[in-house]
């Protein structure tokens, strides 16, 4: 019989950090760290019969069209995708009283003392089914970048902050006044496909 | 020269890995807290767009995925090169889009649901007829909120 030392053996941890690294490996491969990002809309819902869409002076819509080659015009003009963002909130704020552009009413918003006038303006998105979704997705931000744009001034003006660090119900204030009102229209141009 | 080689007969201490262990540990668990699993195996490309204003998604458990694009070049054999419609891990029309919708809407708790949201991932060479097909059914199945994924932009 072989001699045998007096205690425990110690064990070996050298084999330890490999078996951890094979279940690293394991995690790194299975898992995603990608966060999801995007831009956020609400679908209008399908409308009841009875309930007639509100009437929208013809000056009060921006018709903002991209075409099947990508091309863009806004109220019937060529313009470049670069000049929507300002071409929108000059159209929004409509800081001329231009009767082109959109019109203002007055309306009581919550948290604010005296009324406001608020834009009547509606930006009328329409596509064709053969407009690529990377145009059309670009020209949703350039809009919602002008929204945003919009907000921000509103806030700095009135609470002298960004609209971001404004408090739920600033920030609830600032959404009345600047609402998103884009319309999309299904594309026409040809029947739906089966 | 003895001042340089050391005195004869003391080895180097060894090195010890015990803490390697430990230390792999803790990049594991990091690892296991951060991420997610990934769901489902993408059968299309999809090559999101880039847009500046984006935000984050609020819950991902309250999060169906609708994936449209060509299919990989793995799938191609089989579907071909159109367009496709990926939900879950299957290729499927725009009318079993109102099935799955409803199913995920049943799988969540009564209060969550109308904050459900719907993660469009849409490869940008797409063409906006089937997107406006997809939203159109969306709204008639009543799942209003959705979300156009986009990388973020400087």
């Amino acid at each position: 019989m072989a001699r045998r030392k007096k205690g425990m053996p110690e064990l070996n941890g050298a084999g330890m950090s490999d078996i951890s690294f094979l279940l690293l490996c394991f995690f790194l491969m299975t898992s995603s760290m990608d966060e999801s990002m995007g831009l956020s809309r609400i679908l209008p819902p399908i409308p009841d019969g009875e309930i007639k869409p509100p009437e929208i002076k013809a000056h009060n819509i921006l018709i903002v069209l991209v075409d099947g080659q990508d091309r863009l015009s806004v109220n019937g003009r060529i313009m470049d995708v670069n000049d929507l963002k300002a071409a929108a909130k000059e159209f929004i704020l409509n800081p001329t009283n231009d009767p082109t552009k959109s019109s203002k009413r007055p309306e009581e918003i919550p948290g604010i003392a005296e009324p406001v006038m608020v834009t009547e303006a509606v930006i009328s998105l329409q596509n064709v089914r053969f407009t690529s979704y990377e145009a059309y997705l670009r020209v949703q931000n350039e809009l919602a970048a002008a929204y945003n744009e919009l907000r921000d001034e509103e806030s700095k003006a009135r609470f002298s902050r960004k609209f971001s660090e404004l408090n739920e119900v600033q920030r609830n204030s600032i959404t009345q006044i600047y609402k998103q009102r884009i319309s999309e229209s299904p594309p026409k141009d040809t029947r739906k496909k089966k | 020269m003895a001042k340089f080689t050391g005195k004869k007969g003391k080895k180097i201490a060894g090195f010890s890995t015990a803490s390697m262990g430990d230390i792999v540990f803790i990049l594991l668990f990091f690892f296991m807290v951060t991420t997610t699993m990934r769901e489902t195996e993408l059968k299309v490309k999809t090559e999101i767009p880039k847009a500046s204003e984006v935000s984050k998604l609020e819950r991902k458990d309250l999060t169906v995925y609708i994936n449209i694009g060509t299919p990989i070049a793995s799938e191609q054999a089989r579907y071909g090169t159109d367009t496709r419609i990926q939900l879950d891990d299957s290729f499927q029309t725009v009318d079993d889009i109102r099935n799955f919708i409803a199913s995920r809407r049943e799988g969540m708790d009564e209060p969550d649901r109308p904050y459900m949201t719907t993660a469009l991932k849409i490869d940008k060479d797409t063409k906006m007829g089937i997107v406006s097909d997809v939203k159109e059914e969306l709204r008639r199945c009543q799942a209003l909120k959705i979300m156009y994924n986009a990388i973020k932009a400087e």
